[in-house]
């Protein structure tokens, strides 16, 4: 199953490697990782997203991640409300004929065009990891010259009643 | 993205303050911690280290292997209950240090290890004599630590203390480059700890103990499993206080020995591979498990699927990783073992109506008592016994892993806690005898008896050099069957026999080898030659070797073989017509006395 972890941890030397070196020790699955600034100085907010193969596994996840002596707080996402976002890079190739095509592929995600050469173009896209992906998919055809994702970063919502997307609908599903 | 931690703002009037090199700032910030052994090996990255250490007036044990100082380290911190402290130098005197780290951190010893590095200047150019410490050692501690000016000695030295000896116990280490160790910087005294991510739960909730009490007073076939959790909260006495008002027997792990006399009325033995068959009875057919302070190991449990199956499981542990980790618990209470003791002794919790369990386990013991062939020769679990009959087990006993440690867990009947000192979750062979030296160390007026097999011995024996130098009168035992015990039993027992590369017919000469150092050795293949020399060696304060020529081929029995369940174990009784046997209850003190209701 998947899980969605959202992480306060001290801006330390050396805390990605020990949050990345406690997942790899213990044999879980990142599927992707985000680490950046948080509103507090001094600390970091990770955003991972993890292959975990139960809910006792997800469990042990979260106790062994408290453990760590540099995390604050660790917050389960996977089933509440979120807001989560993924932004993805696509460079595809697009012969003159083919742009105006892909710029109507491309308007129902909200996706934009950044940069524009002789044989390609490069896309830019926002949102859920699924989202993501079906742009992909239909770009794929054109054939993708580089892909680059920054994985999914998010915040539990302030009012969690769950009227829009469930965490299944954002990740997919394991 | 993470970054190196900003250099600490000076406080006011540092100015004024002297200004220390960082070597000297780290000895100042020991010697607050109140240190006065430390245990290590010198280099070029800690030579500034040790210019300070020079006329510092603390003691410095020099072993003559890194190995040899962290094992020593652990050995003290065991039989003290105070951190042990290391120094090494960088590379590979602090790649030594590793399995030193691994065994205290699965074995949640308190450490303090310091390592040199290289300058801050060259750090990263694969300069001489560098590792990368900081990142090989961060899955192996507790916590760890680069320190990168002077200023930050003090603080992270104060951290590191409190880190390795608070919560569940574990090693710290502080990796030190050179050039922080001559820059200068006034002693920033540490403030108020800022440790936000680190706040151990000590306290247990009442709601949970007040479930762990209801379910007391609901069991017929309760069963106390007490791990080194109890040793680490100091609460053995109050693990008996609980046993007796509720009369629930005890098992123990092999690292929570001697938390409960062997000898008590309400001891069961040690559980799991090669425990008591009353343990492996109790823990498999209980209504209620109370764990204090085990984590369910896989030695302990065999096949978890078969592991109190019946049970409710409460569980009471510093650590809440270890609780629901490996077996499905029904009351997980989180604190310190003494804490949560004192509160359920305080507590009106009817004691359960076990009378007929407690009758029941009594009969399991006495008709499963351990058991060996006499054969002529040296029998090891004999030289264990005679050893524990003449120190009334209250010596310090140490021993590496394998066959010779699970012969000394079987028959050494502890009487005291905190005498025990071996490598549990780790395994690690040469631990024994630097541990014996640094329990030694630790307690100068006990009989400390390092218990080895010769295959272990071998692998860190070059520290008898240091029994002479520092007048320590540690009593070697070897068990001596040539062979790499356990893997030749393992070969004998699932691998038909093929002993590959488990025997070591060549051995040194351990009489020489005692007397190259400048002690006493022995070698004995008797019992009767070695009760003369045990009665005129063990109880002086002069260090001895004794190497045992024990049976060749003799095997750890009981055994519940690997991937088997508490109720498959094997060898509990001798094979048909064998001559001789002795039986022996060993450390189950439920047989043979009268066990009363409380």
């Amino acid at each position: 199953m998947k899980q969605l972890l959202s992480l306060l941890v001290r801006d330390q030397a050396g805390v990605l490697n020990r949050i990345s070196g406690l997942f790899l020790r213990r044999g879980y699955n990142i599927d992707s990782i985000t680490v950046g600034c948080s509103e507090r100085p001094g600390l970091s907010r990770m955003t991972i997203v993890l292959d975990v193969e139960d809910k006792k596994a997800a469990e042990q996840v979260k106790k062994q991640l408290h453990k760590q002596i540099d995390v604050l707080k660790v917050i389960d996402l996977t089933e509440r409300s979120v807001v989560a976002r993924e932004l993805a890079l696509i460079r595809v190739n697009a012969s003159m004929a083919e742009r105006a095509e892909i710029d109507h592929i491309i308007q129902p995600f909200r996706a934009r065009i950044l940069d524009v050469g002789r044989s390609s173009v490069t896309i830019e896209v926002t949102g859920g990891s699924e989202k993501i992906d079906a742009l992909i998919e239909l770009l794929r055809p054109y054939g993708i010259k580089e892909l680059a994702r920054t994985g999914l970063t998010a915040f539990a919502r302030e009012l969690d009643v769950g009227q829009e997307a469930e965490m299944k609908d954002i990740i997919g599903t394991a | 993205m993470a970054k190196t931690a900003a250099e600490p703002t000076e406080p006011e009037g540092a100015k004024e303050q002297r200004l220390l090199t960082g070597a000297e700032i780290l000895i100042e910030a020991l010697k607050r911690e109140g240190v006065d052994v430390l245990f290590g090996y010198p280099g070029g990255a800690v030579l500034n280290v040790y210019d300070a250490l020079y006329d510092a007036g603390i003691a410095h044990v020099l072993t003559r292997h890194e190995q040899g100082a962290i094992h020593a380290a652990e050995g003290y911190a065991r039989i003290s209950g105070r951190p042990g402290v290391v120094i090494a130098t960088s590379g590979p005197g602090a790649t030594n240090l590793m399995t030193g780290l691994t065994d205290a951190m699965l074995d949640s010893l308190p450490l303090v290890v310091i390592t040199g590095q290289v300058g801050t200047n060259v750090m990263g150019s694969d300069a001489f004599q560098e590792a990368p410490i900081f990142s090989m050692s961060m899955p192996v501690t507790k916590y760890n630590y680069q320190v990168r000016h002077p200023r930050e000695i003090a603080r992270v030295v104060r951290e590191a203390f409190h880190i390795a000896t608070t919560g569940r116990p574990g090693p710290v280490l502080i990796d030190l480059p050179k050039d922080v160790t001559i820059q200068q910087a006034p002693y920033v005294e540490a403030e108020a700890l800022d440790l936000p991510g680190y706040q151990p739960t000590v306290v247990p909730n009442a709601l949970q103990l007040g479930k762990l009490s209801t379910a007391i007073a609901r069991a017929v076939k309760p069963v106390i499993l007490a791990g080194a959790g109890v040793l680490h909260a100091r609460a053995s006495e109050l693990l008996v206080a609980f046993a007796e008002r509720t009369g629930i027997p005890v098992v123990h792990t092999l690292l929570g020995l001697g938390a409960m006399p062997a000898t008590h009325p309400l001891f069961l033995g040690m559980g799991g591979m090669h425990g008591t068959v009353v343990a492996n009875r109790a823990l498999y057919e209980c209504d209620l498990l109370i764990n204090i302070g085990a984590r369910f190991d896989d030695r302990l449990t065999g096949n978890p699927k078969h592991f109190a199956p019946k049970a409710v499981v409460a569980h009471i542990d510093i650590d809440p990783a270890e609780i629901g980790k490996i077996v499905h618990t029904h009351i997980p209470i989180v604190g310190d073992a003494k804490a949560a003791l004192e509160r359920l002794l305080a507590m009106p919790i009817d004691p359960p109506k076990a009378d007929a369990w407690r009758a029941y386990l009594k009969r399991v013991a006495e008709a499963h008592p351990f058991w060996y062939v006499k054969t002529g020769d040296l029998k090891p679990q004999r030289v264990v016994e005679l050893i524990d009959e003449m120190t009334e087990g209250r010596a310090i006993v140490t021993t590496d892993v394998g066959q010779h440690q699970m012969w000394a867990a079987q028959y050494y009947r502890f009487r005291r806690p905190h005498r025990w000192v071996t490598s549990g979750g780790l395994g690690t062979m040469g631990f024994g005898f630097p541990a014996a030296i640094g329990a030694k160390i630790a307690a100068r007026e006990e009989t400390v008896i390092a218990v080895v097999g010769d295959a272990g011995f071998q692998m860190t024996m070059q520290e008898l050099a240091l029994l002479k130098e520092y007048d320590l009168g540690v009593k070697i035992i070897i068990l001596n069957n040539f062979a790499l015990g356990m893997v030749r039993q393992w070969q004998e027992l699932f691998y038909a026999k093929r002993y590959s590369e488990s025997l070591l017919p060549f051995q040194p000469d351990y009489v020489k080898l005692a007397e190259a150092y400048g002690i006493a050795g022995y070698a004995v293949s008797t019992e009767d030659a070695l009760t003369r020399l045990l009665e005129k060696h063990l109880f002086d304060d002069a260090p001895v070797l004794i190497d045992c020529r024990v049976s060749p081929g003799e095997n750890v029995l009981p055994m519940i073989p690997p991937g088997k369940g508490l109720h498959e174990i094997v060898g509990t009784q001798p094979p048909e017509g064998a001559a001789d046997v002795v039986y022996r209850f060993g450390s189950s003190g439920i047989a043979g006395q009268e066990v009363s209701a409380p």
